[in-house]
């Protein structure tokens, strides 16, 4: 019995190079990234700095975590909420008739592979990039949120529309051909079913993202819960900055327990 | 939903063969309607307009059309921060990764039986990953100094959050039936989870690092806005000047940088799966 374990076992591939490889290439990499931990200046002040922001979540100001005026909680969540919907929007509105021409059972190869290539250009620039550029064009403000959210959305929103509108299936059109259908009727009872539910729910998931951006376009600027917290941490306002940490946390949090719920309910009924 | 339904009347239909169908009463105007309290809101708080939009677009045109041709020159002074940007998302993805793993093991619930440890190191990924990176970064820089080593930190705890989360609840999925059998000849945990559980999550496990690597690289290049190294730093400023040129090139580096590592990484990603 022994023998035939014994002999089962020595069969299994040694993978002692491979992993030792790996390994190397690995600590290789790790060295050479060390140059990463440089800067650090931890003195008593950034340990009392920390101290104090841990305290400030504990003791948070409540006047501001409960106030109902302009520089309360949740007037700020309102804001950052409503960023993040009408960005998703307008990302949207401009997204569809995008992905609609990047679709290769739509147009020919060679506009997809043009039409691509700026979807990916228009992905990579960082989101702050554009915050700083449409503060040029609307002044700075959420309207300028909403504006930088709609364009950095476009990419994962047509990306994922994109795969899509390439598994959308002839046959129904093809029988609603042979029916006699009319155009109007081909869209509205054969593509718009079979698109929307998928849609919606991309839309969702774009919508739980562009919420935890929204919370970040503040540093340049562009509206959300992220300016004041800005002026908070500069101002050594602990308990201000504990307030808005945990607004943060809570929208966040709530948000996407919500649009899982509901992306399930979309996709599954 | 139920009012809704019990306030206007199904629709019946008689079939043929004399059975009745009923479809409920559509819901599109409780959706519209709700769709445009919602817009209506939105607009009100931020104060979209689409006049102001359509007549000050051209000042985005013209910030963009400036940007070309990039300066090439400008690599020169580009390739340092960015080879930075690229080491902070690999030491901070390297070891939130690695540190991820014993939280995702305390984690999950079939390997960690305690209801308790469990509940609080989720709660504790939940926290750490709602925080989001930008925040964490400034506020390591108010701990750590303005530098690198205050982005790093970031990276490293929004990658252990989520690698941390994706890995536990994979965890919970895989197959027990080896593990049960090694604990039954007498193995401990550890000794257990290590041959038999361990060989199951690797590949998924490598692949959410490298997933979270290709991630932090976008990332990190805003990173230096609020002072926490890597190319943020040059943009920032570079945008700050007006100095288009230079920003143009700086983003076409972190475009080209961003599309080589997605390949590599996709390409290692399909090896493992």
């Amino acid at each position: 019995m022994n023998k035939k374990l014994e002999t089962v076992l020595s069969q299994e591939p040694s993978r002692r190079v491979r992993y030792s490889i790996t390994g190397a290439i690995l600590l290789i990499l790790l060295v050479s990234s060390s140059p990463a931990l440089g800067g650090a200046n931890m003195t008593s002040k950034g340990f009392e700095i920390g101290w104090n922001i841990l305290t400030g979540i504990f003791t948070p100001d409540t006047s501001l975590l409960f106030g109902l005026g302009d520089s309360g909680v949740a007037y700020l969540i309102l804001q950052t909420i409503a960023i993040a919907f009408l960005g998703t929007l307008v990302g949207a509105v401009i997204a569809v008739p995008l992905s609609f021409i990047s679709a290769t059972n739509i147009v020919p190869r060679p506009v997809v592979l043009v039409t691509r290539f700026i979807i990916m250009a228009i992905r990579t620039v960082p989101s702050l990039v554009y915050g700083l550029m449409f503060i040029r064009v609307t002044g700075p403000g959420p309207f300028a949120g909403v504006m930088t959210l709609a364009i950095v959305s476009i990419g994962m929103i047509s990306k994922l529309f994109i795969e899509t509108i390439e598994d959308l299936d002839t046959g129904i059109l093809e029988s609603l051909d042979a029916f006699g259908s009319t155009l109007f009727q081909k869209i509205r009872y054969g593509i718009l079913p079979q698109l929307g539910s998928d849609f919606i729910s991309i839309l969702v998931y774009r919508f739980d993202m562009n919420l935890r951006e929204a919370t970040i376009l503040g540093l340049v600027g562009a509206g959300g819960i992220g300016a004041p917290m800005i002026f908070a941490l500069s101002a050594y306002h602990w308990h201000q900055v504990g307030a808005i940490l945990i607004g943060l946390f809570l929208l966040v949090f709530i948000v996407e327990i919500l649009s899982d719920k509901l992306r399930q309910k979309i996709l599954h009924g | 939903m139920k009012l809704y339904d019990k306030l206007f009347d199904a629709e019946k239909f008689t079939l043929t063969n004399g059975k009745t169908v009923s479809q409920k009463f559509t819901r599109m105007p409780l959706i519209i309607l709700l769709l445009l309290i919602g817009i209506t809101v939105s607009v009100w708080v931020t104060g979209f307009s689409l006049t102001m939009l359509f007549t000050n677009i051209t000042g985005f045109w013209q910030i963009l059309a400036s940007m070309f041709p990039p300066k090439l020159s400008y690599f020169f002074q580009v390739w340092r921060p960015l080879l930075m940007t690229i080491q902070m998302s690999f030491f901070g993805s390297f070891f939130g990764s690695l540190m991820a793993l014993p939280f995702a093991v305390l984690a999950a619930s079939n390997i960690t039986n305690n209801r308790v440890i469990n509940l609080v190191v989720r709660f504790i990924l939940t926290v750490v990953r709602t925080i989001p990176t930008l925040v964490s970064a400034l506020i390591a820089t108010y701990i750590f100094g303005l530098g690198t080593f205050a982005g790093t930190v970031a990276i490293f705890l929004f990658s252990f959050s989520f690698v941390g989360k994706q890995l536990f609840e994979y965890i919970e999925t895989v197959d027990m039936g080896a593990y049960e059998a090694l604990t039954a000849t007498g193995a401990d945990t550890p000794r257990a989870f290590v041959t038999t559980i361990f060989p199951q999550i690797l590949p998924t496990y490598l692949s959410t690092a490298l997933f979270a690597f290709e991630g932090n690289v976008r990332y990190a290049a805003i990173l230096g806005y609020v002072g926490a190294g890597g190319i943020g730093m040059i943009l920032n400023e570079k945008i700050g000047w007006r100095e288009f040129q230079s920003v143009g090139m700086i983003l076409l580096s972190i475009f080209v940088a961003v599309v080589i590592i997605e390949t590599v990484s996709q390409q290692l990603r399909k090896y493992l799966s």
